[in-house]
């Protein structure tokens, strides 16, 4: 699903450049659920942001679903991201003017597809996560575990293939934290794959797969527990 | 353009105007206020331009007047000082060596009467005219007819008075034309009973009998009091004012460089002042109209601006969940070009009542300041155009720094 080889970034900083990661060779199978790990300014965002299509690499190759991602115009990774990716922020990032039901329904609004259709499926997955009495509240009148169970939603709501979460719990209590796990788990156990990025040991262990990322390098590869018990 | 009938692309458009009130009445107060000074600006002007066209509007504006005073120059063993008049071989000369320039030429004679009917009288300007004196300024009649050419060949003994002394030699309601007055023990028919004009007017009250009459009643023999000339459309009027004067001079032994010998008003030339100070006004008022339209704009981009730069993580939101550059672009320059539209209607429908209300005050009347102030449908169109046009392109600034950044940095911005 994923395959990256030889990965640097670096990013400039006034006349030096930082060089966050250097070398990355990963390869994720499809309906793996693989964490990140690493401490601040170890990478592990810059290499979430380009398995997104958020940001661009400097070297080496990166396979989409076999595809080739290389001088990638804005207009086909738009597209890609919202055809293959799924994202859930660690703020959320809900629209705040918009009500729950309208955010989820959004990427098939840039998908093409009608209103009508769109809150149907919309409503669905907010069923889904446990929300369906709160779809026509905004944002600001929902909890942050109930926020970032719409933002799952949304990005669950137009199928895709990898789902990628960068701190998806870092702003929420250990109940929550727990419900959004259980979240991601039936997502992964579904089929999908989820990448999520954390610095939490507790999250991480829920995972199957977790690799440790160290001053723009991977430092280990393992399997868990949770992998093994399956 | 399929995007524009999508109720889903005004939904978000909507969405956006709606979390963003103070910014959205800003905006359209922006252009709103633009427009709506072009059209208040341009239909006082327009008012203005139609007050004074009525002022000269019954005068043929390129005529000139001519009469005669006494010369500053010895000439042709001649004293300074001597008085001579204009004769009517002057007019006849004139006639036929001006053939291609004048159209009109009216020699007159004035005199200053006791005007009599029954027991009523009172003191008057009588003038000899010819009926052509009716083209240089139309005289709006109230009843009757003006002097015309078979009253010249005849002599006849008719009169055409003017409103005020209607009013004080004629009973109320008594029915003036066929009845008599007695202008220096003669007996004349009244013809006709004009209006004086409202606008600018060199005889005041006076009694018009024909030219031919007067000769033979006041035994003015050849003698011309003053002539009008009125030149052919397009004719320099001010050059044949030079030339005609040149050619007098020559007829009545006058130095050519004589100042004061003959005296004479261009019409043109006095309306020219005027014409050439509403030009200047117009070209102000488009000025100031077009300038602060092109301020309104700028307030809309500068606005754009600032809430694109506030809405960068919203577009980074966006466009993590795929949306195309394209449709950021459409959606930004479409709320740019929808609220011009909204503030440019709203400014030309406000503009349009205040110049109602104007017309309704002050258009009114015979000393209306400004009559009927309108503005071209045309002008409307090319100014709302270029409003939506400036609008789009405005639109664009911040549509395109809104999709350069790439997506992460959108995002991060807190």
């Amino acid at each position: 699903m994923i395959k990256i080889e030889k990965l640097h970034k670096s990013y400039p900083i006034g006349k030096d450049s930082l060089h966050v990661l250097k070398g990355i060779d990963l390869h994720i199978k499809e309906g793996e659920f693989v964490s990140i790990m690493g401490s601040s300014g170890s990478g592990k965002s810059t290499l979430l942001n380009i398995v997104g299509l958020l940001d661009i690499h400097d070297e080496g190759n990166y396979f989409l679903n076999g595809q080739l991602i290389k001088d990638m115009n804005e207009k086909k990774a738009a597209t890609l991201r919202n055809k293959f990716l799924g994202f859930i922020f660690q703020s959320f990032n809900l629209i705040s003017y918009k009500t729950a039901l309208e955010n989820v329904a959004l990427p098939l609004y840039y998908k093409g597809m009608n209103r009508k259709q769109r809150l149907e499926i919309a409503l669905e997955y907010l069923d889904k996560v446990g929300l369906k009495d709160w779809a026509n509240h905004l944002p600001n009148e929902l909890s942050g575990g109930q926020k970032q169970r719409v933002a799952i939603a949304r990005a669950l709501v137009t199928k895709p293939k990898v789902v990628l979460a960068d701190e998806p719990t870092g702003a929420l209590d250990s109940t929550t934290t727990d419900s959004v796990m259980d979240l991601l788990k039936d997502i992964n156990n579904e089929g999908m794959t989820v990448f999520v990025i954390t610095h939490e040991e507790e999250v991480a262990e829920q995972t199957k797969r977790i690799v440790r990322l160290k001053d723009g390098v991977i430092i280990s590869d393992e399997y868990t527990n949770a992998a093994k018990s399956n | 353009m399929k995007f524009l009938f999508d109720s889903d692309t005004w939904q978000e458009i909507y969405g956006s105007i709606r979390k963003n009130k103070i910014r959205t009445a800003i905006t359209i107060i922006g252009v709103l206020w633009g427009i709506f000074l072009l059209v208040v600006l341009l239909g006082s002007a327009r008012g203005l331009e139609n007050s004074f066209n009525k002022l000269f509007g019954n005068f043929a504006t390129n005529s000139v007047f001519v009469w005669t005073q006494s010369t500053d120059k010895p000439f042709k063993g001649f004293q300074e000082g001597r008085r001579f008049t204009l004769t009517l071989n002057d007019i006849e000369l004139l006639t036929s060596e001006y053939a291609n320039e004048i159209r009109l030429l009216a020699p007159r004679n004035q005199t200053n009467n006791l005007i009599i009917k029954d027991f009523k009288s009172g003191s008057f300007n009588v003038s000899g005219d010819y009926p052509i004196v009716d083209q240089i300024q139309k005289k709006q009649l109230l009843y009757g007819r003006f002097l015309n050419e078979n009253d010249i060949l005849s002599n006849a003994k008719v009169a055409v008075i003017s409103e005020d002394m209607y009013k004080q030699l004629f009973d109320l309601d008594e029915f003036p034309i066929g009845q008599l007055v007695k202008i220096n023990s003669i007996n004349y028919k009244v013809i006709g009973v004009y209006k004086p004009s409202t606008s600018v007017d060199f005889d005041g009250d006076t009694a018009y009998i024909p030219f031919t009459t007067f000769k033979k009643v006041y035994n003015t023999a050849n003698r011309v009091d003053w002539m009008m000339i009125t030149a052919y459309e397009g004719v320099d009027i001010e050059q044949m004012e030079k030339d005609v004067l040149l050619t007098l001079k020559g007829l009545h032994k006058v130095h050519p460089e004589d100042e004061r010998a003959f005296g004479s008003v261009n019409l043109g030339k006095e309306i020219g002042k005027v014409t050439g100070f509403l030009t200047g006004m117009q070209f102000l008022t488009w000025f100031v109209g077009i300038a602060t339209l092109i301020a309104g704009v700028f307030a809309i981009g500068n606005i754009l601006l600032i809430t694109v730069k506030e809405r960068t993580q919203e577009i980074g939101i966006r466009r993590a969940l795929g949306a195309t550059p394209k449709s950021i672009r459409q959606q930004i320059i479409l709320e740019s070009v929808f609220l011009t539209t909204i503030a440019g209607m709203i400014g030309i429908i406000s503009g349009a009542s205040i110049l109602a209300l104007i017309d309704t005050f002050l258009g009114a009347g015979d000393d209306a300041v400004l009559i009927n102030p309108t503005v071209d449908i045309p002008i409307i169109i090319i100014a709302f155009t270029t409003l939506i046009v400036l609008g789009t392109l405005i639109g664009l600034i911040p549509a395109h720094m809104a999709t350069i950044v790439r997506p992460i940095e959108a995002l991060r911005e807190e």
